[in-house]
């Protein structure tokens, strides 16, 4: 058995993603651990608990200056992985985001065969998506 | 990388978003660069150290990229996803494709079939890469000034 538990976003500042993350996007924070100048910090989708979200901050002890530098140039030109999240209502998600004060969305929630979809970027460049899928009508089965 | 660096290039990415979001509509230059708190010269200077090319060129294989998106999924006609994407003259617009892409619009919407990719992933791959030797005819765009002159 192998299933995944923990992915990683790189984020200019831990707090400032943690306020992000949790207070407008609306996850919840999972581990906060900190050990010496390294915090793992991590969020999660509310009742998805085995599934977690590492914020990591370029920096040391696990990045050298000249790293950390191009890891946040990076960041900030939008050049780094993101996430993609699903729900159920992408547009009541698109109104409650912008009641939060979020403005950085790369495309207002748009209709497609697959579902509804809408993007924004975190306060730091990293490109988030979210995906209302479209209901499929289930074949019936003999 | 400085503090300073950073937070241009966070404003120039939003400057870009700026533009993939309103690449249908008639865009000056001056305005997206005012996304990016820049002055239009060192707006159009700062995007190309950090993306590679031009605010222009940017906004332009956008467009190229939507265009192949309507002629491969829709069968609407060429003039119309010209406007559609944003282009304001025919001619241009099949120029443009033809310098970017290699074939009119025509001949490729004969070769191509619907992708059925979500949308986020076709915008983020197709938009097409730079062909060496392909002419910089501009670097500049006025098109809502242009617009509002009619």
């Amino acid at each position: 058995m192998i299933k995944l538990n923990v992915a990683t976003i790189m984020v200019l500042d831990q707090e400032e993603a943690l306020d992000f993350y949790v207070n407008k996007l609306g996850l919840e924070k999972a581990q906060d651990i900190k050990q010496g100048p390294f915090r793992w910090l991590t969020v999660r989708v509310p009742g998805q608990a085995d599934v977690e979200i590492l914020l990591q901050q370029p920096g040391p002890p696990l990045h050298d200056e000249a790293t950390t530098a191009q890891l946040r140039g990076l960041i900030t030109k939008g050049a780094m992985g993101g996430l993609v999240l699903q729900t159920d209502d992408a547009r009541g998600l698109y109104d409650t985001l912008k009641a939060r004060g979020v403005t950085d969305f790369t495309q207002e929630p748009t209709d497609h065969f697959y579902g509804t979809d809408m993007g924004i970027r975190d306060p730091f460049g990293n490109p988030i998506r979210v995906l209302q899928p479209a209901k499929v009508a289930h074949k019936a089965t003999a | 990388m400085s503090r300073e660096l950073e937070d241009l290039n966070r404003r120039l990415l939003r400057a870009r978003d700026a533009m993939d979001r309103a690449y249908a509509e008639p865009l000056d230059v001056v305005a997206v660069a005012g996304v990016a708190h820049l002055s239009r010269a060192h707006f159009i200077r700062s995007f190309r150290a950090v993306f590679g090319e031009t605010p222009h060129r940017y906004l332009q294989r956008r467009r190229v990229e939507r265009s192949m998106f309507l002629l491969r999924e829709t069968d609407r006609s060429v003039t119309d996803i010209c406007f559609d994407v944003g282009f304001t003259s025919l001619g241009t617009f099949s120029r443009t494709f033809r310098e970017i892409i290699g074939e009119t619009p025509s001949d490729y919407r004969v070769g191509h079939a619907p992708l059925w990719a979500p949308n986020c992933f076709q915008m983020a791959t197709s938009r097409p890469v730079g062909a060496a030797g392909v002419a910089m005819r501009s670097s500049t765009f006025e098109e809502a000034a242009a617009a509002a002159a009619r």
